[in-house]
């Protein structure tokens, strides 16, 4: 799994410009599923019919978008100023090692604040080693976006840091999920969504199109195990968490129950997460149509939207044998 | 329909009928009535067909209607309360002239406030919120006010249209009438694929309209036709200009309510300088518009923005410059034909 989530979080993906990551988990499921198309919004949608043919849809949702930073224009000096895409933090971000697309390297930084100011992205450039606005101009275009630089690491025993973790673990989840699942009764459809991070605007025309009676959400959650953290009273390495609440979507009770008999049944620890913040695709799916029975399984998640974002391939492992076996 | 025109239509978000007839007359008069609609929301969509059944379906969106104010209650001396339409910065609203209602019965108003006199050291460093300002139109008590301009009476500004400068007009409205008088001038175009041109409604209000009529077509490309915010004004560091008047059709990569589809962003570049469109990007995300709804109804669309910079927008006097009016047509037209 390890392996996995290295080379996945290792693609470039930012919001809005998902094709290199689709690409690769093309490759990596075309032999395991019965159909693979994608739409307008570039999501990956592969369908895996089940036996029964009046069988269920259940879709799953884990999007390959990662937040970052949109070229929004460049200083006679060749800095690039730039405006966020999806929600990535003036704190998480001084002086860090970021990249395009193209493999063009950079550090963002932050500029000096007037006293009583407080810093905002507006104070922030990066630093491409262009010696004037032409030279920068010829290395990238306004409307480029800039990622926090691939760093995946080990940590641990158990544990993964890398940026991106947010929601290339999910992702690799999805993948594994996908290839160890075999026969089953109902049709499995894995979409590998877009732009997650501006709204779950992938998700809602995926949903539309696939046309799903179940919907789950794959995502990562924030964690309340670190100095100072409470919330949500998830734990790394506690197991995968299925959720009942964010500020998103109230998943299906009824689902909810079936996810965590699921992860009973297969012997794996799952935790309960009521999340005061945040949503996943899951708020897409539940209004799509006439209206989805949907949820979600989290992968808990310390330090999310940060350049390290650390997971516990324990819980990955959980929540790989609870969705077997929800849907065999 | 002249520019001139179609700007001092009055239509405020919700009440855009003026627009909508002058419109829907234009595009019966170019496509035939059995290829124009108005849908339940008021939208109008002219519809016509390609030259190449297997290109790309094409909708086009342009807004009509306009911010302004809509009256809510009469005092006792006969001044109208009034609450925004759409987004209005209430400092840019004191003393500036309106008309109070539509068509040949609407009433000249103006915005009033306490005078400076009245006011205290202390008035003078808050901005007044819309909920303190008034509309006068000249009523001598509340049952005059409330029988000439009942609750949800519309009200525009009275900002006639007037050349001036170097191309430049000022006008009301030029958000988003601009791309209506636009999107008009394409109804002659030889299209490649089937193509809906969309004059939407209430898109000052979150592009409500828009909504409906995206999942009604559900094109395959979907290119919204804007007015957008030029910043190029002041002491604004030039990285911070949003886009400049003169400098052609803006092009988005990102706004509030969509991120442009990376490849068609590149093609409307490139359609842009092979054509020789004067164009620029657009230095900012900020603002929204019909892209997201088009982008995002049913199973989704390809879509793009194309602006033309207008100063002072959402305030009573907008000013454009027409050469990049032209340029958005250029644009929107090349990529229509090729």
């Amino acid at each position: 799994m390890f392996e996995l989530i290295q080379q996945l979080t290792n693609v470039y993906g930012a919001t809005g410009r998902e094709t290199g990551v689709a690409d690769l988990i093309e490759t990596l499921l075309k032999d395991k599923v019965d159909s693979i198309r994608r739409d307008a919004m570039g999501n990956l949608i592969c369908e895996k019919k089940g036996s029964d043919p009046n069988g269920k849809r259940i879709m799953l949702s884990a999007h390959m978008d990662h937040i970052g930073f949109i070229v929004a224009a460049v200083e006679k000096e060749g800095f690039l100023r730039v405006a966020p895409v999806g929600g990535v933090s003036v704190d998480a971000s001084r002086t860090r090692h970021v990249r395009f697309a193209n493999g063009v390297q950079g550090v963002i930084v932050q500029q000096p604040v007037k006293e009583g100011e407080t810093p905002a992205m507006k104070h922030l450039f990066i630093d491409i080693g262009a010696a004037d606005e032409a030279e920068a101009l010829s290395m990238i275009q306004l409307g480029d976006i800039a990622l926090y630089a691939p760093d995946c690491f080990r940590l641990g025993q158990y544990r993964v840091a890398s940026p991106a973790m947010d929601d290339r673990v999910a992702c690799a989840l999805q993948v594994a999920v996908m290839q160890e699942l075999g026969e089953t009764r109902d049709t499995v459809i894995a979409v590998f969504s877009t732009q997650e991070e501006v709204g779950c605007r992938g998700a809602k025309t995926a949903a539309y199109s696939v046309e799903p009676d179940i919907g789950i959400a794959l995502d990562v959650t924030c964690n309340g195990d670190t100095p100072e953290t409470k919330l949500p009273a998830v734990k790394l390495g506690e197991g995968a968490a299925v959720k009942i609440m964010d500020r998103g979507s109230i998943s299906n009770p009824e689902l909810v129950r079936d996810l965590l008999a699921a992860g009973e049944r297969a012997g794996v620890k799952t935790q309960r997460e009521v999340l005061p913040f945040g949503g996943t695709d899951a708020s897409a799916i539940q209004l799509s149509r006439g209206g989805v029975i949907a949820g979600t399984v989290s992968i808990p998640c310390r330090y999310v939207h940060s350049a390290c974002e650390v997971i516990d391939l324990r819980d990955v492992q959980a929540a790989k044998e609870l969705l077997k076996a929800y849907l065999k | 329909m002249e520019l001139k025109t179609i700007c001092e239509l009055p239509g405020i978000s919700g009440r855009e009928e003026p627009v909508r007839m002058a419109i829907y007359a234009e595009c019966v008069q170019k496509l035939g009535s059995e290829n124009v609609t108005i849908d339940r929301m008021g939208n109008v969509i002219a519809h016509k067909a390609g030259r190449d059944a297997t290109a790309p379906h094409v909708m086009l969106a342009a807004h009509m209607d306009e911010v302004g104010l809509m009256v809510l209650s009469a005092t006792e001396e006969g001044l109208l309360r009034v609450c925004a339409i759409g987004g209005i910065d209430s400092r840019v609203l004191v003393s500036k002239r309106v008309k109070v209602g539509y068509g040949e019965d609407a009433l000249n108003g103006v915005i009033g406030a306490m005078a400076i006199h009245q006011q205290t050291a202390e008035d003078r460093k808050h901005v007044l919120p819309i909920s303190q300002l008034y509309v006068d139109i000249g009523a001598k008590d509340k049952a005059e006010a409330e029988a000439k301009a009942p609750a949800g009476t519309p009200i525009v500004f009275d900002t006639p249209y007037t050349p001036f400068g170097d191309h430049k007009v000022l006008v009301k409205a030029l958000d988003d009438r601009v791309a209506c008088y636009n999107l008009l001038r394409l109804l002659d175009c030889d299209v490649k694929g089937d193509t809906d041109f969309v004059f939407t409604c209430q898109e000052e209000v979150g592009s409500r309209g828009a909504d409906g009529a995206a999942f009604r077509i559900h094109p395959d490309i979907g290119i919204a036709l804007e007015g957008t915010s030029a910043n190029d004004v002041g002491d604004v560091p030039e990285t911070a200009r949003v886009c400049t008047l003169g400098k052609g059709v803006a092009v988005s990569f990102m706004d509030r309510a969509s991120i442009a589809q990376p490849e068609l962003f590149r093609q409307m570049l490139q359609t842009a300088e092979e054509a020789g469109v004067p164009h620029q990007v657009k230095l900012a995300v900020a603002g929204g518009n019909d892209s997201g709804p088009m982008q995002r109804a049913r199973s989704g669309a390809r879509t793009c923005v194309l602006s033309v910079p207008c100063r002072y927008i959402h305030s009573p006097s907008t000013i454009c410059d027409l050469r990049d009016v032209e340029a958005q047509y250029q644009l929107a037209k090349a990529f229509l034909e090729k």
